[in-house]
Parts: structure tokens; sequence; C-alpha cells
């Protein structure tokens, strides 16, 4: 017998709309209306703006290690807008733009990553997870939410997002097996950044993309330009409206860039070349957006000067607000809070030691 | 009232909470059309449906890390992890976010998930089916660890699993799943978590124990009364964590002797905890060094030679025997 081809029922296409000069291809153009496309530019800005200004107080101690999220303002926003409030946004911890767009505010994110827990809260009106550190692991998360979901007959979809590192993680297969198994409705954005820490994607993967590795599967998958955020966009509306007509899930690469370090304690000279670093900063997705909302009238050079002015000072009354609430956040006794949802007697008794310890200003033999 | 095996009370538990309350779902490898390897979930799928009932692919930490994410939308899953040596590829996401979550939320994600997983030698089962690592979990802040001894309290500890509000480990002892039948009402009954009980009372010695070592342990109780007249107070743990020490503290205040028993691997087990608290509220009451049975620092051996290895009524009556003599 001679051996046959398998036909495999997906096929991975690579999806860019605006190039990276700000041309467009008008026939991809997706219908967004005016007021999204100035929500979306407002949002870039304000992701890319307080990213810059968070990189200063954290240079300054005044906020502790962050991970810039700098340059993959589209790939977050382009996706995460097709959410609504009840919906559910399922993290990594380099989405800061998307948690902003779903109400997460800029004083609560210093507040958190200079330590206080109780920056960690999610806006009462949407159904979001706080961010996850282990990496990959959240994955699951997104789908247990769609699965509960389903089983309740709403139609909530969940979007989750990763990075490139990810993938090479056990429950990056298992959620994306467990996902299609199920057909739940999730969409399983990946950042594809091209470095995790000092490691290249080339050293994650085999696969000459993430996105093909939907076909495995068994679920549609694409590979888009993650610095356009009209084709970020387009894919992710295709992806929503199939989750929440009940199609399953679906894989978006999102091809970008971590321009910036992993972490404000990484030092990425290590690693890779400045050539390399440049060329992507030549593919900046909100220069890029910004073209086409110019050539499209949609903004105009004043609005764009109004609105960058508008923006640093609705971010600096952030900090001054945040710094202003830090000063009286840090009652030590609270880190006993919400570890169960009633402290258990020896627990209790652990708090009243450390309460003894802080009345007296010394340590007190309990 | 009707006598049941630890298999029959569980799946009782399950079958009732399951009519109460429809956010209540089963999930896990096996646990549907099969009702699960050791059949605790027998006859469920039939009643309720594959919706409730859910048999998952072949990953552990999946099963779990979508079970955390049913318990953020507000279902109250219980998972089967098939043994309890295989619980080691979820420990991630139970460490990582069960444990958690609903601190790292600020208290929004309360997480109200069972893990359910046999534990423990004695069925002359392969590697990895034997052990007995409640010390892992018990470790972990944000969780709670039970462990029945018998059909009885299996079935009332199960049903305040799974109403607890918070993620509880559940590990059943595979020794007991048939060992013995129990009475056990029709009509709802529930244990309190993290209260241990007295089970047999004394005045000579406290002996401390949970799971499969609860039988042994009383039966070396009878021994020792029969033998040398000494009468040992027996207190069933129940709840390894969160540990409430009070009546384990009173009992040895009164006794002024202990010996703890347990399978797990003695060198920081449950054990060593239960001594540092007797320690720091019973010490000037000791009259003799407290004693620990448990299993050897190895890992259990296959079962050819497991019997040596988990501690034996012999064992535990010379280790009380030690203790009385002082």
């Amino acid at each position: 017998m001679p051996r046959t081809p398998i036909a495999l029922s997906e096929r991975i296409e690579y999806l860019a709309i605006l190039n990276e000069k700000g041309q467009l291809d008008a026939e991809l153009e997706p219908d967004i209306s005016g007021e999204m496309l100035l929500r979306l530019y407002r949002a870039m800005l304000v992701g890319r703006r307080f990213d810059e200004r968070l990189l200063d107080l954290q240079r300054q101690g005044r906020i502790g290690t962050f991970p810039p999220i700098k340059g993959q303002e589209a790939a977050q926003l382009g996706a995460v807008a097709h959410l609504r409030p009840g919906d559910w946004m399922v993290p990594s911890f380099r989405e800061t733009a998307a948690e902003l767009w779903r109400g997460r505010t800029l004083e609560s994110v210093i507040i958190c990553n200079n330590g206080f827990s109780e920056g960690a809260v999610i806006s009462p009106d949407h159904n979001d997870l706080p961010v996850s550190v282990p990496v990959g692991s959240q994955i699951l998360h997104a789908v247990g939410l769609g699965w509960a979901a389903r089983y309740r007959k709403k139609d909530d979809i969940v979007m989750t997002f990763f990075g490139d590192g990810a993938t090479s993680e056990g429950d990056f297969h298992e959620g994306m097996n467990f996902g299609a198994v199920f057909q739940v409705p999730v969409v399983f954005v990946c950042q594809n950044n091209q470095w995790a820490i000092s490691t290249p994607v080339a050293r994650q993967t085999r696969s000459a993309t993430i996105a093909q590795k939907a076909i495995a599967y068994g679920i549609p998958g694409i590979q888009v330009d993650g610095n356009d955020i009209l084709a970020v966009w387009a894919a992710a509306k295709e992806a929503t409206d199939r989750a929440r007509a009940g199609g399953g899930p679906t894989l978006i690469e999102c091809l970008t860039y971590r321009v910036m370090m992993h972490t404000t304690a990484d030092d990425p000279k290590r690693y890779r070349t400045e050539a390399e670093v440049e060329t992507w900063r030549g593919r900046d997705p909100l220069t890029r957006f910004q073209k086409y909302l110019l050539d499209k009238g949609v903004l105009s050079g004043h609005d764009q000067l109004e609105l960058d002015t508008e923006v640093l000072q609705e971010i600096q009354r952030a900090v001054d607000n945040a710094e202003k609430q830090m000063q009286i956040m840090g009652n030590p006794l609270d880190m006993f809070n919400h570890v169960y949802a009633e402290l258990p007697p020896y627990l209790a008794g652990q708090r009243e030691e450390l309460a003894r310890e802080l009345a007296t200003g010394k340590e007190v033999p309990s | 009232m009707t006598k049941m095996t630890m298999v029959q009370a569980l799946n009782l538990a399950l079958k009732q909470e399951m009519e109460k309350d429809d956010s209540v779902i089963l999930l896990g490898e096996d646990v549907g059309r099969d009702g699960g390897v050791f059949r605790v979930t027998e006859g469920l799928m039939d009643q309720f449906g594959e919706q409730r009932v859910v048999d998952t692919p072949l990953a552990e930490s999946a099963i779990v890390g979508m079970s955390i994410g049913m318990a953020a939308y507000g279902l109250k899953p219980v998972c089967e992890i098939q043994f309890s040596g295989f619980s080691y590829q979820n420990f991630h996401q139970i460490e990582n976010h069960a444990a958690r979550l609903r601190q790292r939320s600020q208290g929004r994600y309360p997480m109200s998930l069972v893990l359910r997983a046999p534990y423990g030698g004695g069925v002359r089962a392969l590697e990895h089916h034997s052990e007995s690592r409640e010390a892992y979990w018990a470790h972990t802040p944000g969780l709670k660890m039970v462990i029945p001894s018998g059909p009885r309290n299996a079935r009332a500890l199960m049903v305040s699993a799974i109403r607890d509000p918070d993620p509880v480990i559940f590990y059943e002892a595979k020794a007991l799943y048939r060992a013995f039948r129990e009475e056990v009402p029709e009509e709802e009954e529930t244990l309190p978590i993290g209260r241990p009980q007295l089970v047999r009372e004394g005045k000579d010695l406290t002996m401390i124990s949970y799971g499969a070592m609860l039988r042994p342990t009383l039966e070396a109780a009878e021994v020792l009364r029969e033998r040398d007249g000494a009468l040992a107070e027996v207190i069933d743990l129940l709840t390894i964590s969160p540990l409430d020490e009070e009546i384990l503290v009173k009992s040895v205040q009164k006794t002024g002797r202990a010996v703890i028993v347990h399978e797990a691997p003695r060198s920081f087990g449950p054990g060593a905890e239960i001594v540092a608290r007797l320690m720091e509220k019973a010490f000037f009451f000791l009259q003799a060094p407290i004693e620990r049975v448990a299993g050897f620092d190895i890992v259990i051996p296959l079962f050819a030679r497991e019997k040596s290895y988990i501690p034996s009524v012999e064992r535990i009556v010379a280790a009380a025997g030690r203790t009385l003599k002082n």
C-alpha cells in the first residue's frame, strides 16, 4: 500500500492590513466606527505613555519591578476590544493595556507594582482574573471559565493571553487540548513577542509559526501582524464571534516584539543586538495607527496634540492619587486577609502575635 | 441507616450534594462512564448526565486548572485525581492558583473546589499508587487538607468539603475503601472541617492518628489496655490542615504522654508539626518524650515489602510502651 497524504481540516493564514509604514490594504480594511477607532487610539496612547512613566517611576525607586508592554499595545487592544463587560479576560502579566481597557485604573497598577496587594483589584463590573505570573498556567483557567459559561447557558466568552514562551509549557498544550475537546468559547491569544527573557522563539519551538499548532488540536488558528491593530481586530472579531456562536475556541498568534526589557530587572543587551530592536522600533504599532487615523481624517493634528497633553495629565493625576493612597495603605495585619474565608484559630493566633509586636514596636514573646 | 463501605458512603455524599445544588460538577479521568477506577462515582453519570459528570482527557494539571476556572465562575467542581501519586502533575495549579486566588483577587474569587484523591498503601499496587504526601498540601497556606478514617465520617466530611468556601484536598485511603462497613444515615450529615475528634477516652496516654492509620492505632490502644492495663486516649485528626491543636493539647495536658501515628514519611510529616505544637503548649505536662510512628523517610517500597514500611499495630504498641515506661 502506498503512503497517502492525510487531509487536515485547517489551514493557517497570515493577516496584515496596515503595513509598517501605515499604508492600508483597503480591501481588507475592517469596518470600525470612528468612535471606536478613537477609543482604541486613546487606549494605545495611554498604554504607551503610562508604560514610559512606570519605567521612570521604577528607575526613581518609586515602584518595584514591572514588565513593560511597549510595542505590544495593538496585540492587546485589537483583541480585547471585542469583549463585553460580562465576558472574561484571563491575562498573563504583560497585558497592562488590555487590563486598562477592561476598567482597571492606572492607580491600581501603580499601587500593585509598588508591592501593595490592594492594587490587584478587578473592576467590579468586569469579570476578569488577576494577573497570573507562572507562565502559561492561566490558560487552563480560561478553559474552565468557558466551560462554566456554557454550562450556565450564558453567551459569555473568555479571552486569555500568553506569550511565545508559554507555548513550551505543558499547560499550553493541556489548555489547547481541553479547550478543543470541550469546544469551549475561548479565544487563545498568543502575543509572540519573540523573546522569553533571553530565549528567542526559535529556542521555544521548531514550528514555523505558533498559529499552526492549532491544527494539531483541531481548532482554527491564524497568525496576524501583531503590530497592526486592524489585523488583530479583524482576526479577533472572527474568533470572538465564533466563540459566542458556539463554534469553539480559536488560537490567534499576534506576531509582535518586546522592544523593552523582560522586566525592569533584565538587561537585554546581554542577549540581543541593538540592530534587531531598532528594526522593530520601525514597526511601531502606535505611529502606524496614528498615520492611518490621520489619513482617514478620524484624527487631526490638533486632536493629536490635545490628546497627548490630556493623557499625560491623566497619568500625572493617577501617580499623585496613587502616592497619596499608598501613604495610608500597608497595615501589616491585612496580610492575613482573604487567606481563607474565615481565619482558622491558629492563624488568628499568628495575626495576634504580629498585632502585639506592632503595638509595642518590638518583638514580644507570645 | 444502611451499612456502607467508604466507597458507597462517598458516592452517597456526592449524589446528595449534586441533587441539592446544580453547581456541583464532577470531573476527572474515568469518573463518568467507568464510575471511577474505585467506583466512587458509579452511577452518577447515568443520574446527572455528561454535563455534570465529566470524563476529561488524561491530564492532571488541566483537570485542576479547569476546576479553578469553574470555581472562579461560581461552580463547585469536585475533581478526581485518580491516584494521589499523580497529583504532583497538578501541584503548581493548586499551589500557585487554587490556594491563592481568593487572596490575589482581594476576596473576589473564592475557590470552592474539592480535589479528591486516593492515597496510601496496603493494596498491593504499582509504584506511584501507594504514597501519603499530605504534608505537601498541609504546608500550603490557603488550602484545607482533609483525611477521613471510615465510611461515616468520609461521607460527612465530603459534604462539608463540597460546601466549604475554600479549596479542600480530600485524601481517601485506598486501604479503607472496602475494608469495612459502617452505618451511614440516609439523611444529611456533616462534620466541621478543622476539628479533630476524640474517638476513645483514656488517661494514661494520648494517641493521635488519622486516615488508614486510625484503626491500627485503636487496635494498639486495645492491646495496651489488655496487656498493661493502660488506658490510651485516641484522637482522630480528620483535618490535617488547618490543624486545630486545642483538643490535642488538652488531652496531652491530661495524660502527659503522646504517640503520633501516620503512614507519611516521618521527617517534616504532620507528626512533626503536632510535636511542635505540643511542645509549645503542653511541654510542662509531658512525662515522656513524644513518639512518632510513621513511614520511613524513603519512597514506599513495592508491595512485597510494604507491610514492613507501613506502621503496624506491633510498632505502635512498642512506641506506646516506651512512652509509658518513663
